[in-house]
C-alpha cells in the first residue's frame, strides 16, 4: 500500500504520460469537477490512465466502477478510499 | 459522373525528404536517405542500412492525445494525410461526414509499439501492457486515426498485400470514388525499423547485408544482392475528376488503370503474373505499350526477380522500349508506403517534365532495360506506369495520366 494519498496532481501527471494533454482545456486550472469527457479523455484514455494509477498505487479499479467514475474528484475518492481502508487481515 | 478519378494532393514522409517538396528536391538530384540504423542498436544483425526518415518530431506535428496512443508508423501517416489534405485544398471538416473516407495499405503494422508492450508482457506482466495495443499495433490503424482526426466517415478499409498494397488502396479508393465517394484519403506509409520489425524483415531473406550505403541496393544490376529497408511512404488524395474541376482544384493527375495478379505456385512452369497486370493495367487505362512515357519499378534487387521484372517489361514494351526507373534507390523498399510513393514522382515527372534517376546502379545489359541512372532525364512525360510486387506473389500495376 502507498503511504501518500492519491492527488489531483498525481493525476494530472498520469493522465499526461498514459493519454497526453487534451487541448483547449485549462489542464493547470481546476478540473476536479469537469468531466473527463468534456477533458476529451474517452473510456480508453481511461483505462489505460486507470492501469498507471493501479500499477503505481497499488490498488485495484474494476471496470464497473470505472464507468461511473465521470469526473477527477470521483476518481480520487474511490482510490483514496482503498488507500486508507484498514486491510482485511 | 465522370467516372475519372484525379489526385488532388500529397503529402510525403520519405527518408530522403520530409514533405513533398523536400522529398522532390533529393529525388530529382539524386540524393539518397539511406544510412546506417539509428532507431536501434543493429550491429548484431547481418543487415545493418535502412531508409530512415530524418527530422520527424512528432511533437512538433501532432497534439499529445496522439501521441500517447501511436507508433511511430501512424504518426508519419497522420503528418502526410495532414499535409496531402491541405495541398488538395480539402478541410474535411466542411464536408458531409460520409461523404469522405480513407484506405490505406499496410504490410506490418505498428511494430515498435507492439515490441514495446510484448516486452512488457514478458518482463512484468498482463497489467503492464498498454490499453492502446488493442489499437496501435495493428494493420489498420492508420486508416482509423486518419479517419478519426479528420471526421471521415465514408467507406474506409485497409489493404494488406506487402508493397503491391499501395496501389491496391489507390485502386480500391478509385473505387469508391466511382461509386459516389466525394474525397478518398489513399496510399500507404509503414515504419518498422525496430529490432522485432527488423528480424521480421531479415526472415524472407531479401536483405542486402552490405554496409555501404551507395553499393546495398542495386537493382538491375549485375552485383544485386537483396534490397534495403525503409520507413515512411505516401498519401494521396482522390476525388472525382469533374467534382475536382467544378471546386477548381489542382490536379496533379488520373488514375487512369489499374489491374493486380497473383504469381502461379512455384515450380509449376506456369509464367509469373507481372506481365499479365502490366497488360490489364493498360487495356483498363486504353492505352497501348506506345503509349507509356516511363515505367517506375518494383526493383527488387534480387536476380531472380529482377530477371522476372525485366521479362516482364521487354515482353510489353519490346527490348529497352521505354524508360524505367527505381528513384526508390534513394529511400530503399518501404513496402505498402513504397508505391503510393512512385505514384507521387510519378505525377511529378508528368508536371516536371522529367524522369528521376536510379542511382548507384550500373545495369546489366542482359535485362534489356533502358534504365535511367545517374541524373534526371528530360521527357515530356504524360503517362507512367507504375509497377508493384509483394511477397507471396502479388503484383499490381496502375496508369497516371496527365490530366488534360
Amino acid at each position: 500500500m502507498s503511504t501518500h494519498a492519491f492527488t489531483i496532481d498525481d493525476l494530472k501527471r498520469i493522465l499526461h504520460t498514459s493519454a497526453g494533454v487534451p487541448e483547449g482545456v485549462d489542464f493547470d486550472g481546476d478540473i476536479l469537477d469537469t468531466a473527463f469527457d468534456s477533458l476529451g479523455y474517452e473510456s480508453l484514455a481511461l483505462l489505460e490512465t486507470c492501469g498507471s494509477i493501479e500499477r503505481e498505487f497499488k490498488v485495484s479499479i474494476d471496470d464497473d466502477t470505472l464507468t461511473i467514475t465521470d469526473t477527477p474528484r470521483t476518481l480520487l475518492r474511490l482510490v483514496n478510499h482503498q488507500l486508507v481502508a484498514p486491510s482485511a487481515s | 459522373m465522370g467516372q475519372a478519378t484525379v489526385v488532388t494532393g500529397v503529402g510525403v514522409t520519405a527518408p530522403n525528404g520530409l514533405g513533398a517538396k523536400e522529398y522532390w528536391a533529393a529525388t530529382r538530384a539524386g540524393r539518397s536517405g539511406i544510412g546506417p540504423i539509428t532507431r536501434f542498436t543493429a550491429d548484431g544483425y547481418p543487415s545493418r542500412i535502412a531508409g530512415e526518415v530524418p527530422g520527424f518530431v512528432a511533437e512538433e506535428h501532432l497534439p499529445s492525445r496522439l501521441i500517447a496512443q501511436t507508433d511511430r508508423m501512424t504518426r508519419l501517416a497522420l503528418l502526410a494525410a495532414d499535409w496531402a489534405l491541405a495541398d488538395a485544398g480539402i478541410t474535411p471538416e466542411e464536408l458531409p461526414e460520409f461523404d469522405a473516407g480513407v484506405i490505406t495499405a499496410s504490410s506490418s503494422g505498428g511494430f515498435e509499439f507492439g515490441e514495446r508492450e510484448l516486452r512488457n508482457l514478458w518482463s512484468k506482466g498482463g497489467a503492464h501492457v498498454s490499453a492502446y495495443q488493442s489499437f496501435a499495433w495493428f494493420y489498420a490503424v492508420n486508416t482509423g486515426q486518419i479517419s478519426i482526426r479528420h471526421g471521415m466517415r465514408g467507406p474506409s478499409g485497409v489493404v494488406v498485400s506487402d508493397q503491391a498494397g499501395g496501389l491496391d488502396a489507390l485502386a480500391q479508393a478509385r473505387r469508391q470514388i466511382r461509386k459516389g465517394s466525394r474525397v478518398i484519403v489513399s496510399g500507404g506509409v509503414d515504419a518498422s525499423i525496430c529490432s522485432w520489425g527488423w528480424v521480421a524483415q531479415l526472415a524472407a531473406g531479401r536483405l542486402s547485408t552490405s554496409d555501404d550505403p551507395e553499393r546495398a541496393y542495386l537493382p538491375f544490376d549485375a552485383a544485386a544482392g537483396g534490397h534495403v529497408p525503409g520507413e515512411g511512404g505516401a498519401i494521396l488524395v482522390l476525388e472525382d475528376a469533374e467534382a475536382a474541376r467544378s471546386r477548381g482544384a489542382r490536379l496533379y493527375g488520373e488514375l487512369a488503370g489499374y489491374a493486380a495478379t497473383f504469381d502461379p505456385a512455384p515450380h509449376g512452369g506456369r509464367p509469373p503474373g507481372l506481365r499479365r497486370a502490366i497488360e490489364l493495367a493498360l487495356d483498363d487505362a486504353r492505352l497501348a505499350p506506345e503509349d507509356i512515357d516511363v515505367v517506375f519499378a518494383d526493383a527488387a534487387a534480387v536476380p531472380e526477380l529482377d530477371r522476372a521484372e525485366a521479362e516482364a517489361l521487354s515482353a510489353v514494351f519490346g527490348p529497352r522500349g521505354v524508360p524505367v526507373t527505381a528513384p526508390k534507390t534513394m529511400t530503399g523498399r518501404l513496402h505498402s508506403g513504397a508505391a503510393p510513393l512512385d505514384v507521387v514522382a510519378a505525377l511529378l515527372s508528368i508536371r516536371d517534365r522529367m524522369i528521376p534517376p536510379t542511382v548507384n546502379v550500373s545495369p546489366d545489359q542482359a535485362y534489356g532495360l533502358d534504365l535511367v541512372t545517374g541524373r534526371p532525364r528530360s521527357a515530356d512525360v504524360h503517362t507512367a506506369l507504375v509497377v508493384a510486387r509483394g511477397q507471396g506473389g502479388f503484383n499490381s500495376a496502375v496508369v497516371v495520366r496527365r490530366a488534360e
